[in-house]
C-alpha cells in the first residue's frame, strides 16, 4: 500500500498513531498532581517535537545516507524562516505561501552552498558548511539588517501592509492561519483530572511531518536512496565504475536543505517571529545531536532523537533543587543534601551538561543511537527465546 | 600609511591567537589524524587557568582595621589576602598584579595533564572510527567542558587585568616618524604577539632540533614504519597531544587581559581556527601559522572604516569568504601536503 513494504507500512502506521494521539500520550499525569510538570502535552512543545522532527528527518537524508556530515544545516532553517516571515509580512498571513516560499528559498540557497561545499568531502565538507552557516549568521546579524532585522529579528507588526489581505483596523496584529483557521486555537478536553489540548498548529505541523516522513521512506527505499548509500560505503569504487556521484550527493543536500527550510517555515507559522540565533552553529550542532542520538541512517531514529532532546530539554531544565529535595525527602538529612548536591549540576540550567554527556555516551557506546539500542535489547530477548527453543528441541532429537 | 600599519598591528594579536590554536589543531591532526573539536574548549580552559590562579592568589581573610573607620564611625573591615601574610605586603601585591603571566607556570602542567588524559581516556578509542565520529565525540566533549566551566565560574565574562606595567599603550607613530598618537598600540598586545612568536618558535625548534621531535616528525610521515622500528610512537604522540593542549591553553592564558574570558569563548575561536587550518593546509604546521596571521590581519583590514563604507559588514565574513575561495581554487590550502585527507 502507498508503495511501501509491509514493514515500512507498519512503521508508518505507528508514527501516524503517535502523532495523532500525542496529546494523550504526552499527558499521562493528571492536572495539579506532583508529576504534572512532566507533562509534555502542551501545544508549544508538541509543535517543537514535530518541527524538529522534520528538521532531523531531512538532515538524516544527507548524513544518514551519504555520510556527509554537514555542520551548517541551521543556515537553511534560518533562511527558510526569514523567507516565510517576509511572505507573511508582505502577502498574507496564510501559512501556505509562507511555507512554499521557505522551501523554495532554502532549496535555492542549499543548491548554492551544496554546489560549492560538495567539491570537497570528509572534514573539509564539514568545515565548509560550518563556514557558510557562520557567514550567513554573521550577515544576518550585521550587513543584512534591513532584510533580517539584525539582532531583534522580525515579527509580524500591526502595520504590515499585505497584498492579499486588508490591515486590521483595530490595530491588532493578525495571526498566522490556515485559510482562516488560527494556528494558536486549541480545543481542550477534560477527562476527570486529566486535561488534553488539541492544537490546530500542532496538527497541521504533524500532518506535514507525516508527509515528510513518508517522503523520506520513499527516498530511503528508492534506487536513488541506494545510490546515496553506495556513496557512503565506498565513493571511490563508485567513481571507478565511471559513475559521477556528485549529482546524487548534491540532490541529497538540496533535499535535506529543503526539509530544513520547511521546518524553519513551520517555526515561523507557529510563533510568527525569527531571529538570527536560529542560524548559529550550535543550532546546527543540535540537529546533528538529534540525528545521532536517535540513530543516523534509520528511518525513525531522527524523529525519536528530536523528540527525546526537546522533551528532556523542557523537562530537565524545569527541575530545580526544591523538586529534588521533594524527591529525596525519604533519605536521611545529610544523605539527602549530598544526593541533591550531586544531581544539581545536571538539572535546570545545567541541562546542556547532561546533553553533552548523553551525546558522548551515545557516540562512544552506541554509534547507532537509540534505534540500535532498541535492536540490541530486542536481540537479547530474541536470543533467549531461541536458546529456550533449542533447549526444548534437543531432547526430542 | 599610518592607518595601514595600525591595521597590521591590530591584526597581529588576533592572528597570534588563531595561529596558536591552529598550530595545536594541526599538531593533533598531523600526529594522530584526529579532528579535535574540543580544541577551542582547551583554549578556554587555559584562560580560566589564569582566572583560577588570580582567585587563589587573592584568597583573603577579613580583619578589623581599627585605624580606619567607615562613614558611620565603625572600624573598617579590610580583606587581606593570605599571600600578604606569607610574603609580606609588597611582594604579595606584585605577585597578585602579575597573576596572568604567572599563570603560564600554573597552566602548563594542568593543560598537559588534561591533554594526556583526554587522549588516553577518550580519543585513543577513536583512531579506527570514521572522522565523523571523532568530530562528534570531541564536539560532545567540548559541550561538557564548557558546561563544567560555566557551572563553576558562571556565564558572565570575568575581567582579568594585565600587570600594571603593561596597561598603557605604546606610541608607534612617534617612533616611526609619523605624527604622535596616530599609531597607538596597547603594550599587552605587543606582549601577546611576542609570546605567541616565542611559543611558535619553541614548538618548531622542539620538532626540528630534538631527537624526540625527529621521531615525531618521522611518525607523522609514516607511523607504521616508525612503529616497526621498535619505537613506541603512540606514547610520543600522546605527549604531542599534551603539548598541543598546552599551546592552546597558553594562548588562552595570555589572551585573558585582551578579552575577558567567558565559557563560550572557545567555541568562537574554534570555528575560526578550523577555517585557519583549512586555509593553511591540513597537516601543515607552517601553513597553520602563516594562515593564522594572514587571516587575522585580513580581518583587521576589513574592519577599517573606509572598507566598511564600500562593503558593509565585510569584517564579519571576510575570513569565511577567503576560506571558501581558497578551498575552491587551491583545495589543499596554502601549504597543504599531498596525500593528507585527500579523499
Amino acid at each position: 500500500m502507498l508503495g511501501l513494504t509491509k514493514k515500512d507500512l507498519n512503521l508508518m502506521v505507528i508514527v501516524v498513531a503517535l502523532v495523532a494521539l500525542a496529546p494523550f500520550i504526552l499527558n499521562p499525569f493528571p492536572e495539579g498532581s506532583n508529576m504534572a510538570q512532566f507533562n509534555a502535552g502542551y501545544p508549544d512543545l508538541m509543535q517543537r517535537f514535530v518541527i524538529f522532527g522534520i528538521f532531523a528527518i531531512g538532515f538524516n537524508i544527507l548524513f544518514g545516507l551519504t555520510g556527509y556530515l554537514s555542520f551548517g544545516h541551521a543556515a537553511f532553517l534560518g533562511v527558510g524562516s526569514y523567507a516565510a516571515i517576509w511572505m507573511m509580512k508582505l502577502l498574507t498571513t496564510n501559512i501556505i505561501p509562507a511555507m512554499i516560499m521557505a522551501v523554495v528559498v532554502a532549496g535555492v540557497f542549499s543548491l548554492v552552498v551544496g554546489y560549492i561545499s560538495l567539491r570537497r568531502s570528509g572534514i573539509y565538507f564539514s568545515i565548509l558548511t560550518l563556514a557558510f552557516a557562520q557567514m550567513s549568521f554573521a550577515m544576518a546579524y550585521s550587513v543584512l539588517t534591513p532584510l533580517t532585522g539584525g539582532e531583534t529579528g522580525l515579527q509580524l507588526k500591526a502595520n504590515d501592509a499585505r497584498i492579499l489581505e486588508s490591515v486590521p483596523t483595530d490595530g491588532s496584529i493578525s495571526r498566522a492561519n490556515f485559510f482562516g483557521l488560527d494556528m494558536t486555537s486549541s480545543y481542550e478536553l477534560s477527562v476527570g483530572a486529566w486535561q488534553f489540548t488539541f492544537n490546530t498548529g500542532y496538527y497541521i505541523a504533524g500532518i506535514i511531518m507525516l508527509l515528510a516522513f513518508y517522503l523520506s521512506i520513499r527516498i530511503f527505499r528508492s534506487p536513488f536512496g541506494v545510490m546515496l548509500r553506495a556513496v557512503k560505503s565506498n565513493q571511490n569504487r563508485m567513481n571507478y565504475t565511471g559513475l559521477n556521484s556528485r549529482p546524487y550527493t548534491l540532490a541529497a543536500f538540496v533535499i535535506s536543505g529543503m526539509y530544513a527550510g520547511l521546518a524553519g517555515g513551520l517555526m515561523v507559522a507557529m510563533d510568527t517571529q525569527v531571529g538570527p540565533e536560529r542560524m548559529f552553529w550550535t543550532a546546527s550542532g543540535e540537529v546533528v545531536l538529534m540525528t545521532i542520538l536517535g540513530g543516523a541512517g534509520t528511518l525513525i531514529g531522527p524523529v525519536l532523537g528530536a523528540g527525546m532532546i526537546k522533551y528532556m530539554e523542557n523537562i530537565i531544565s524545569k527541575i530545580n533543587s526544591s523538586i529534588l529535595h521533594q524527591w529525596f525527602y525519604w533519605l536521611p538529612d545529610g544523605m539527602e543534601d549530598f544526593v541533591v548536591a550531586i544531581i544539581y549540576p545536571f538539572i535546570g540550567k545545567g541541562w546542556h551538561l547532561t546533553l553533552g554527556i548523553i551525546f558522548m555516551a551515545v557516540v562512544i557506546f552506541l554509534p547507532g543511537g537509540l534505534v540500535e539500542g532498541g535492536q540490541r535489547i530486542a536481540r537479547l530477548f530474541g536470543r533467549k527465546k531461541e536458546a529456550a527453543k533449542d533447549a526444548q528441541s534437543t531432547p526430542a532429537e | 600609511m599610518d592607518a595601514l600599519i595600525l591595521q597590521i598591528l591590530n591584526g597581529l594579536d588576533k592572528g597570534s591567537a588563531y595561529a596558536l590554536i591552529a598550530l595545536g589543531l594541526t599538531l593533533i591532526f598531523g600526529t594522530l589524524g584526529v579532528v579535535n573539536f574540543a580544541h577551542g574548549a582547551l583554549f578556554m580552559i587555559g584562560a580560566f587557568c589564569s582566572v583560577t590562579l588570580s582567585r587563589i592568589l587573592t584568597l583573603s581573610y577579613t580583619v578589623i582595621d581599627e585605624s580606619q573607620t567607615d562613614f558611620l564611625g565603625n572600624p573598617l573591615k579590610v580583606d587581606v589576602p593570605y599571600i600578604h601574610g606569607w610574603l609580606g605586603k609588597e611582594t604579595g601585591d606584585v605577585i597578585i598584579d602579575w597573576a596572568v603571566p604567572l599563570s603560564i607556570i600554573f597552566a602548563i602542567p594542568v593543560m598537559i595533564g588534561i591533554g594526556v588524559l583526554m587522549e588516553r581516556g577518550l580519543i585513543k578509542h577513536f583512531y579506527k572510527r570514521p572522522h565523523a565520529d571523532q568530530i562528534l565525540v570531541t564536539f560532545g566533549l567540548a559541550i561538557v567542558l564548557q558546561e563544567i566551566i560555566k557551572y563553576f565560574y558562571g556565564a558572565n565574562p570575568i575581567p582579568t587585568p594585565a600587570p600594571a606595567a603593561f596597561t598603557g599603550s605604546f606610541d608607534f607613530g612617534a617612533m616611526l616618524g609619523f605624527d604622535p598618537n596616530t599609531i597607538i598600540y596597547p603594550y599587552w598586545r605587543l606582549v601577546y604577539f611576542a609570546f605567541a612568536a616565542v611559543i611558535i618558535g619553541a614548538v618548531f625548534a622542539f620538532l626540528q632540533f630534538t631527537t624526540f621531535g625527529m621521531v615525531v616528525r618521522a611518525g607523522m610521515a609514516d607511523r607504521e614504519t616508525v612503529g616497526l622500528l621498535g619505537i613506541n610512537i603512540d606514547k610520543r604522540f600522546t605527549i604531542m597531544f599534551g603539548i598541543a593542549a598546552a599551546v592552546a591553553g597558553l594562548a588562552g592564558v595570555m589572551y585573558t587581559p585582551i578579552n575577558s574570558p567567558n565559557y563560550s569563548m572557545g567555541m568562537d575561536f574554534l570555528v575560526l581556527s578550523f577555517v585557519v587550518v583549512v586555509v593553511g593546509g591540513m597537516g601543515s604546521l607552517p601553513g597553520a601559522v602563516l594562515a593564522g596571521f594572514l587571516l587575522g590581519i585580513l580581518e583587521s583590514f576589513a574592519s577599517m572604516a573606509i572598507v566598511l563604507e564600500y562593503v558593509p559588514g565585510l569584517n564579519q565574513i571576510i575570513i569565511y569568504l577567503v576560506a571558501i575561495i581558497i578551498l575552491l581554487t587551491r583545495p589543499r590550502g596554502l601549504m597543504g601536503r599531498k596525500g593528507v585527507m585527500e579523499d
